[in-house]
């Protein structure tokens, strides 16, 4: 489900190099969950260079757990209260970890969240803080039988292999493709844009926080093994409602058979995906009906992800305290947690635009209105 | 003096699937110009570089081959901007699902080779690893611009940049057989300083993987009184049966079995021990997986031995070799060119010797 703009008062944000070098430095950052300090740092970097240069009123840390927390406090205007309004992307991303050294510079490693085992034969990887490279190898195709190569090869199969003389793996590093980001015409291709995409918009989004709220922005840890992070982010900041912000699988490739794709879950150039339901969080319909409505009243392209499986930092987040009204919104890419993912540009200024168009156009009463209608 | 690391990631890294080896025979030509008396390109596109002996005419002749083709992928077709590919040369199907690839169209396009998500692909490929025909290549572009770019045919190479690793490896895709080509450049080198009185033929061949096509016409056209095939051979490693391949980094391995002359053979293993030179000997029962196959049978048939530099995860774009090894296999073969003389085919009488 496409929408096109139907006004033109709408205009992309502008995407500056700057911004894409960020995103691309985000990429190229390793940060398996549970070890996300090298985005981490990025992140501080730029908030807290944001609140210096700005002036601006903020408070930054980093919690128990190693999410960054970011209070930017708005302007009373007369009585309503202001919305606290979480926003949320995750830091981390999949990857492995090293679990035994078989000597050599040859080790055993463990999957950290969920990677497809037939994503992992013949890649190279980066290995530690110092980026280590090495390699995932397999048999030669020579010494592999016929009916061999029809067989999956099982992790305890493959080892990382850092050649012979490597002296700066250890046990417990973590690991991950190496794979460098790339620009391909109106894509972007990269490890980790899931959810660095989240990420670098959720920075842009503290740079262009509006005054009407207060907007508590959360780079949160582990969602890839269970949304650990926005767990305990969603409790200390205590918001009023949250919005998720991740990138979302596009399916939107041929089908083996030709027949037409009804399972693509969302779209590439298609706009921003608006979540409904998936298998940890059915969106508050208030925040749903909100965002359809920025962006068909501005004219902003959206779609609606197919709803069905999946699970984003919403699922720990809405079950929090009391309860706390969520809704996701993704960039699309495909291919994510494989070697490299690809999404569109568009479609990243697209979230921006829609989610800025969000805040500022978000009604004091959101809350107090009915759930259904 | 060609310093052999990074002449070999250029090598690496210059495209050159079997039948379309112009880019990297360009590389490989401006390297051999001072190392060689003349060079010329045969009809099927190997590059041959003479080195002239100091023996009066006519002299005899050693032939080094090193084939310079690669494996990769050929577009098969399109669909919906995404292409279809198959297989130039053997590639196991298993490597391939996120593979970075350069897509040699009307201009050079990165693209990721990709396996749909399971949803798209037949039942039985839920876990199953997925054959080449269900993978596709994603170039990032509009489908109308992938229409203008891309036809049927136009070859897919292998993008992965070549790496160190270790203490003293390197690691990429296509080291199968640009380390050969490099350990005979560093042959070259050698012999830049020292006399030898047979002509030396240093050929790069064409199509090894797919035909043995520049093998057999090569030494077809110079005619050889020897021929010695360098090409990898299997590296033990994580994966591989150990009793089926030689160590990294121990020095290159001397073939022994039925497409090797023995006393050839012979006459390295005694060459490389005396000069403390480490290597293995690579017993090849049948049929060596190398030019050496073609070399032997040609015309009336040809003298031939086969050197292997061991690599690690052949036919992968994470191949892994060492360094040590392509220097000592370059050192090996000059020093076995500067002991040629005229007497030495005497020495491979099949004859019984006396005693």
């Amino acid at each position: 489900m496409t929408n096109q703009p139907q006004t033109s008062k709408y205009h992309p944000p502008r995407l500056a190099p700057a911004q894409i070098r960020l995103l691309e430095r985000l990429c190229n950052a390793c940060a398996i969950s549970g070890d996300e300090g090298e985005v981490r740092k990025i992140v501080l970097e730029q908030v807290r260079g944001y609140l210096k240069t700005s002036g601006r009123p903020g408070d930054v840390k980093t919690d128990a757990l190693g999410n960054v927390l970011v209070t930017l406090p708005g302007k009373s205007s007369g009585s309503v209260p202001r919305l606290r309004v979480m926003l949320d992307a995750h830091m981390d991303e999949v990857g492995f970890m090293i679990t035994k050294d078989d000597g050599k510079g040859i080790f055993r490693f463990e999957i950290v969240g969920g990677i497809d085992l037939r994503q992992l034969p013949g890649k190279p990887v980066w290995i530690g803080e110092k980026h280590t490279p090495g390699a995932i190898g397999v048999k030669p195709i020579h010494l592999t039988r016929r009916e061999e190569t029809k067989k999956l090869i099982e992790l305890d199969t493959l080892r990382i292999d850092a050649g012979p003389g490597s002296n700066s793996v250890k046990v417990g590093d973590r690991a991950t493709f190496a794979s460098t980001f790339i620009r391909l015409g109106p894509s972007l291709r990269g490890k980790a844009l899931d959810n660095r995409l989240g990420v670098t918009t959720l920075i842009e989004l503290i740079k262009t926080a509006p005054d009407n709220i207060d907007l508590l922005a959360a780079f949160t840890v582990q969602e890839e093994i269970g949304g650990r992070g926005a767990r305990v982010a969603a409790y200390a900041f205590n918001p009023d409602l949250a919005i998720v912000i991740d990138s979302t699988p596009a399916y939107d490739l041929p089908t083996w058979d030709g027949s037409e794709n009804a399972v693509y879950n969302c779209r590439l150039g298609a706009g921003p995906a608006i979540y409904l339901a998936d298998s940890a969080t059915l969106a508050d319909p208030r925040l749903v009906r909100h965002l359809v409505d920025t962006a068909e009243t501005l004219g902003i392209p959206y779609q609606i992800r197919q709803p069905g499986s999946g699970g984003t930092d919403a699922g720990a987040i809405h079950r929090q305290r009391a309860g706390i009204p969520s809704i996701s919104v993704s960039v699309p890419g495909r291919y994510h947690h494989s070697f490299a993912s690809i999404s569109r540009l568009s479609d990243w200024k697209n979230t921006l635009g829609l989610l800025q168009a969000t805040l500022v156009r978000l009604p004091g009463d959101l809350l107090s209105r009915d759930r259904e209608q | 003096m060609i310093d052999i690391l990074p002449f070999l990631k250029k090598l690496v890294t210059a495209p050159g699937l079997s039948g379309h080896e112009a880019p990297v025979r360009k590389i490989i030509e401006e390297a051999w110009l001072p190392l060689t008396d003349e060079l010329s390109v045969s009809r099927l596109g190997s590059l041959h570089g003479l080195r002239r002996g100091t023996a009066s005419e006519p002299r005899q002749s050693v032939l080094l081959a090193a084939h310079m083709d690669a494996i990769g992928l050929m577009v098969a077709g399109t669909s919906d901007g995404f292409l279809r590919v198959t297989q130039v040369g053997g590639v196991d199907p298993r490597i391939l699902p996120g593979q970075p690839v350069i897509v040699h169209g009307r201009e050079d396009l990165p693209g990721l080779v990709v396996q749909p998500s399971p949803r798209l692909l037949p039942s039985k490929y839920q876990e199953d690893p997925v054959p080449t025909e269900y993978l596709l290549v994603d170039t990032g572009l509009l489908p109308s611009r992938v229409r203008r770019l891309v036809r049927l045919g136009d070859l897919v190479s292998f993008a992965q940049l070549p790496f160190e690793t270790g203490s003293e490896t390197l690691t990429g895709h296509t080291l199968d057989n640009r380390v050969s080509v490099a350990a005979l450049t560093c042959c070259l080198q050698e012999l830049q300083n020292r006399p030898h009185s047979w002509d030396v033929w240093a050929v790069a061949t064409v199509q090894e993987e797919v035909t043995l096509g520049g093998a057999f016409t090569s030494a077809f056209q110079l005619k050889p009184t020897l021929a010695i095939a360098v090409d990898v051979t299997f590296a033990s490693g994580p994966g591989s049966p150990e009793h089926q391949t030689y160590p990294l980094g121990e020095g290159p391995t001397l073939g022994w079995g039925p497409n090797i002359h023995p006393a050839l053979s012979k006459a390295f293993q005694e060459l490389a021990k005396r000069l403390e030179i480490p290597h293995v000997v690579e017993a090849i029962p049948e049929h060596s997986g190398t030019d050496v196959i073609a070399l032997q049978v040609t015309t009336e048939g040809i003298p031939s031995m086969v050197i292997g530099i061991p690599l690690r995860y052949m036919h992968t774009p994470v191949e892994m070799v060492s360094m040590k090894d392509i220097t000592r296999a370059g050192r090996l073969l000059a020093e076995f060119i500067t002991s040629l003389d005229a007497d030495f085919i005497k020495k491979l009488s099949w004859e019984e010797q006396p005693g």
